[in-house]
């Protein structure tokens, strides 16, 4: 099975999503990510989905339990690079994924994150 | 053959001149002005219908393609769209065509006898009915065609979207927001969005008639769209008797920006992206 790469960068952890996720990658990857930030420590997290084209309940679903999971291990996460299409699905599944940080790209996103760091020093 | 449209054959086969004189006669008569080309038009109509008619007799619904039925239906089509374009009504056209039944009846009746007249009669009445009916279906189908063509045109115009500054875009609605003209904004608004990277996008709905439930969702859908792309959304242009009605009908608009005017929302757009802009002392 294909598992989504995580990479570090300084106190963020970065996920790319390059492909149509199957129900099996995305919970692998909400494994591993809860795994990853409980060992580094991290306080942020972005997930980059400029590459996902299709999107159903479980995956956007999927998108908001992550956040829910990183809230408790103190890290903040942050959407960016939907395409418009996906943004048009998740919105007519009543999916408004509140409580999700949302960003137009990767630069903005790190920026979002800067200054969500600096409101909230200690993670919550 | 029966023997009525044989009456009619012969008539076409043998008198054609004459027909089209007393035709073009009946038809000026007819208030239409006598153009150039009606003389050529009478000639091919006669000539399409001698050869449908040489082909059998009318059929029953529409023709197949390839039946010179339906070769005569394709002459009356052309001859009503260049009418058409020509400014003339699709009863003018029509008049001209029945006037046809005028000159059948005059040959039919010095060529038949009085037990075949009858019938003869009848058919002819018949076939011209139809011709003339089939030229105002046709120009009515053009103009539904027309009306068509200038709806989805409305859609595509009436929804511009427009930059205001760097990194603010702005949708001024006009007209009743239905779901179509929602998804149309949506989809152009969000390409833009992510086109230009704007971060904040104002859809100032002053031209937005009324505000009911229907509408209202239709805009809480589209901030919602627009967050998600990870981009900021004012609503502006909200007047007075609407901002009324919006809390009348209980309709929660808690955490969307609103403001009255666009010019507010600009000013707000510029001061979340930390603008600032002063009148330089004279």
């Amino acid at each position: 099975m294909e598992r989504i790469p995580i990479l570090r960068m300084g106190d963020t952890l970065l996920v790319t999503i390059q492909l149509d996720m199957q129900d099996r990658t995305a919970l692998a990857l909400q494994e591993d990510l809860a795994a990853r930030i409980a060992d580094t420590g991290a306080t942020g997290v972005m997930i980059d989905i400029s590459g996902l084209e299709i999107v159903d309940s479980f995956v956007g679903r999927m998108l908001s339990s992550i956040s829910g999971i990183a809230r408790i291990l103190s890290a903040h996460t942050v959407v960016v690079g939907m395409q418009p299409a996906v943004a048009i699905t998740l919105v007519e599944l009543g999916l408004s994924l509140d409580g999700v940080r949302t960003a137009l790209n990767v630069e903005r996103g790190m920026d979002l994150l800067r200054r969500i760091r600096e409101e909230a020093p200690l993670g919550l | 053959m029966t023997q009525q449209y044989e009456a009619l054959l012969a008539i076409l086969d043998s008198k054609e001149d004459p027909l089209i004189q007393e035709w073009l006669a009946e038809a000026a008569q007819g208030g239409t002005a006598p153009a150039a080309s009606f003389s050529s038009d009478a000639r091919e109509l006669l000539q399409a219908l001698r050869t449908a008619l040489h082909s059998g007799p009318p059929p029953r619904g529409t023709p197949h393609p390839g039946n010179a039925w339906h070769t005569l239906n394709g002459v009356l089509e052309s001859l009503s769209r260049s009418r058409a374009a020509r400014g003339e009504t699709a009863g003018d056209t029509s008049v001209f065509v029945l006037a046809l039944k005028k000159a059948l009846f005059t040959q039919l009746q010095a060529t038949s006898d009085a037990a075949a007249l009858a019938p003869a009669l009848w058919s002819a009445t018949e076939l011209v009915d139809r011709l003339a009916q089939h030229t105002v279906t046709t120009f009515q189908l053009a103009r539904e065609d027309i009306i068509r063509r200038q709806q989805e045109e409305l859609l595509e115009l009436s929804t511009p979207v427009v930059k205001l500054w760097d990194g603010v875009l702005a949708v001024p609605m006009i007209g009743t927001l239905d779901s179509n003209r929602t998804q149309v904004v949506m989809e152009t608004l969000l390409q833009r969005i992510v086109d230009t990277e704007s971060e904040i996008a104002i859809i100032d709905i002053t031209g937005v008639p009324t505000v009911d439930t229907l509408v209202a969702q239709h805009l809480l859908k589209t901030v919602a769209a627009i967050r998600l792309m990870g981009a900021d959304c004012i609503v502006s242009g909200i007047r007075p008797q609407i901002a009324q009605t919006i809390v009348h009908l209980g309709i929660d608009l808690q955490g969307i920006h609103t403001r009255a005017t666009l010019a507010d929302a600009l000013a707000l757009a510029l001061q979340k992206t930390g603008w600032r802009i002063g009148r330089v002392p004279a």
